[in-house]
């Protein structure tokens, strides 16, 4: 990128010349920056509606809310208390905190069993580990949900949601995880092996702490993954009360299918960790979602 | 932390990654890297193998309401399925209709147009000094849940043209009537599409932008002192030199038309009517819904037909790329 830009730069150095590469570039930005803005115009649209007072937006499209400064906070008032989205909103992090660290930790078990440490028939389950990764979630529904219902009720509770997104984020975490380790230098780890280090000691002292943004990026892979998920919370999470945002907002829609008030507010709150995620570990995030780009 | 017998170490010692070598693994160690990894397997067996079995043998069966196996049909579901249920495979009526041509539509309409515009943009974006920016608004929907995508679109696609943007311009600018953009069953499939395209093109861009840089400058830089035009840079190098990354990318995206869920279930819940139902929204209505296991099970099994090849082309180029032994 670099060295096309700077051997652009070279070829463009008289002002005639650069006035004509302006004209000619004008289209491409035009181009560019009109596709951003129009990208953003549904997510700001949605934005500046939660913030208006309802009357204002049954009567006038959210752009004039631009020019009419009339902003409140009361939508989101009513939405975190009344209709629950308060309590569902803890309830998606209940969800999502355990069922990003049990995959990361059963997936770098196995990961550093399947890089470091060789055992019988390990590149045969490791290729069924990488074909499981896109299994659709349909296939278990059904069965999880009966298991689930016969042993205890974890359905009932947030084990059920707990195991299901363990089990489905785990060969991402293995494939990725595993990929990561091999690429960690032979000599030192073979270096601790002489020493008398136990396997689980380098795991723990060398390959994790080596290995961070690996590990980074598949935790908010999954975190996100988690916290964005609607099908697998609505089968495996009986219980209203202990149901998260994103399976709450579609009984919202129903209820109040026009009431752009509360629903704009919810869809904001849902939306508010995600982004808050994004923009400020924007690397890993981006990493994450291109090593995750094998599975969904 | 165990101790554990170290074998005699030799000058130089074998890959551990390739398992095999002249450094002895005693029994011991091998039982240890099985430790490793068990608990894994044990997950994986219990909530995503066997559960693809019990799927795979009520689709054989009339479920119960407990998800048993009531009663043995043989391959009566998926008989009745692709050829006696409307709602999944219409092909008595011209356009044809049900979940699995609507799935067709999905993955003709979303995959095609998510790569044309990501690569577009990927190409384009690179010759721009706010390329990061760009990217970064059209990557921000990656980040929201379908669920926030859908109440998002619903706004959008509001019929009120006092309320939905479109129906602003396609009314108030444009002096057309306001449509109901997802109340018309020919409309209601596009509309979800462009929906879920919005939020997955950032995604392709990102992927291709990074593939472009990894091009050799000088290629591009000799062809065009060539004389080559842009335009042939881009069919003869470009494109050629981004196959890989494409069909990475495509896969991706034909992954999730396949499942894609959420949003239909936020935005139409299938409708109006059936109209707008893919497969695996056909999968969930009839085993949570209408109370037929069995059928549904047929359905997820079709799913799971539908992205076998892309499974075994993971698990092949994974194993050509020499990773695994």
């Amino acid at each position: 990128m670099a060295t096309v830009d700077s051997a652009v730069q070279i070829r463009t150095q008289t002002r005639s010349e650069r006035l004509v590469r302006l004209l000619t570039r004008t289209p491409l930005h035009i181009a560019l920056v009109g596709i951003a803005l129009l990208w953003l115009v549904p997510t700001v649209g949605l934005a500046l509606t939660s913030f208006r007072k309802p009357p204002a937006i049954a009567s006038s499209g959210w752009w004039h809310s631009l020019t009419q400064w009339d902003w409140t906070l009361h939508n989101y008032d009513s939405v975190i208390t009344a209709t629950g989205m308060g309590h569902a909103w803890v309830n998606s992090v209940i969800i999502t905190v355990p069922a990003t660290i049990l995959p990361l930790t059963l997936g770098a078990l196995a990961a550093f069993g399947f890089a470091w440490v060789p055992f019988p028939f390990r590149d045969t389950l490791f290729l069924l580990i990488v074909a499981l990764m896109i299994v659709p979630i349909q296939t278990s529904l059904v069965p999880l949900l009966k298991l689930f219902a016969n042993h205890g009720h974890l359905n009932q509770h947030y084990y059920g949601i707990w195991l299901a997104h363990t089990a489905f984020g785990l060969p991402l975490a293995v494939f990725l995880l595993r990929n990561f380790f091999v690429t960690l230098p032979k000599d030192l780890i073979e270096a601790a092996r002489i020493d008398g280090a136990s396997n689980l000691a380098i795991f723990r002292r060398i390959v994790v702490p080596l290995s961070v943004p690996a590990l980074a990026s598949f935790a908010i892979f999954q975190f996100l993954w988690v916290w964005n998920d609607l099908l697998m919370a609505l089968i495996f999470v009986s219980d209203p009360s202990k149901q998260p945002m994103t399976v709450r907002i579609p009984y919202l829609l129903s209820t109040y299918g026009q009431e752009y008030n509360l629903l704009a507010a919810a869809a904001f709150l849902l939306m508010i960790l995600p982004l808050v995620v994004f923009f400020s570990l924007q690397r890993y995030f981006v990493q994450g979602l291109l090593a995750g780009s094998v599975k969904t | 932390m165990s101790t554990q017998p170290l074998t005699t170490p030799v000058a130089a010692p074998a890959p551990p990654s390739e398992g095999r070598g002249p450094r002895a693994w005693s029994r011991f160690e091998r039982l240890q890297g099985m430790l490793f990894v068990l608990p894994a397997l044990i997950v994986l067996a219990i909530f995503l193998i066997y559960p693809a079995y019990y799927t795979i043998r009520l689709a054989f069966y009339e479920g119960d309401f407990h998800f048993g196996f009531a009663h043995y049909l043989g391959i009566d579901n998926f008989k009745q399925l692709l050829t006696n249920d409307h709602d999944f495979l219409d092909l008595t009526k011209f356009p044809p209709g049900g979940a699995l041509i609507n799935n067709l539509r999905w993955v003709i309409f979303y995959i095609s147009i998510s790569l044309i515009i990501g690569l577009g943009l990927a190409v384009l974006a690179v010759r721009v000094r706010y390329e990061r920016a760009v990217k970064t608004a059209l990557f921000v929907p990656m980040a929201i849940s379908a669920t926030a995508v859908g109440v998002i679109w619903l706004l959008v696609y509001n019929t009120d043209s006092n309320v939905g943007v479109l129906n602003a311009l396609w009314h108030g600018v444009l002096g057309q009537h306001s449509v109901s953009w997802l109340g018309n069953p020919g409309i209601v499939n596009y509309a979800l599409i462009f929906a879920y395209i919005w939020a997955s093109v950032g995604f392709v861009m990102v992927v291709l932008s990074a593939a472009i840089k990894g091009i050799p400058a000088e290629i591009m830089e000799a062809a065009r002192v060539d004389g080559a035009g842009e335009w042939n840079i881009f069919r003869r190098i470009m494109l050629p030199m981004l196959s890989l990354p494409l069909s990475v990318v495509t896969i991706w995206l034909f992954i999730n038309v396949i499942k894609v869920f959420d949003i239909i279930y936020v935005m139409t819940t299938g409708g109006p009517g059936t109209s707008s139902r893919v497969i695996a929204f056909t999968m969930y209505e009839e085993t949570f819904h209408n109370g037929r296991p069995g059928y549904g099970a047929a359905v997820a099994v079709i799913m799971l037909v539908l992205i076998a090849p892309v499974m075994v082309l993971n698990v092949r180029r994974f194993r050509t790329e020499k990773v695994v032994a």
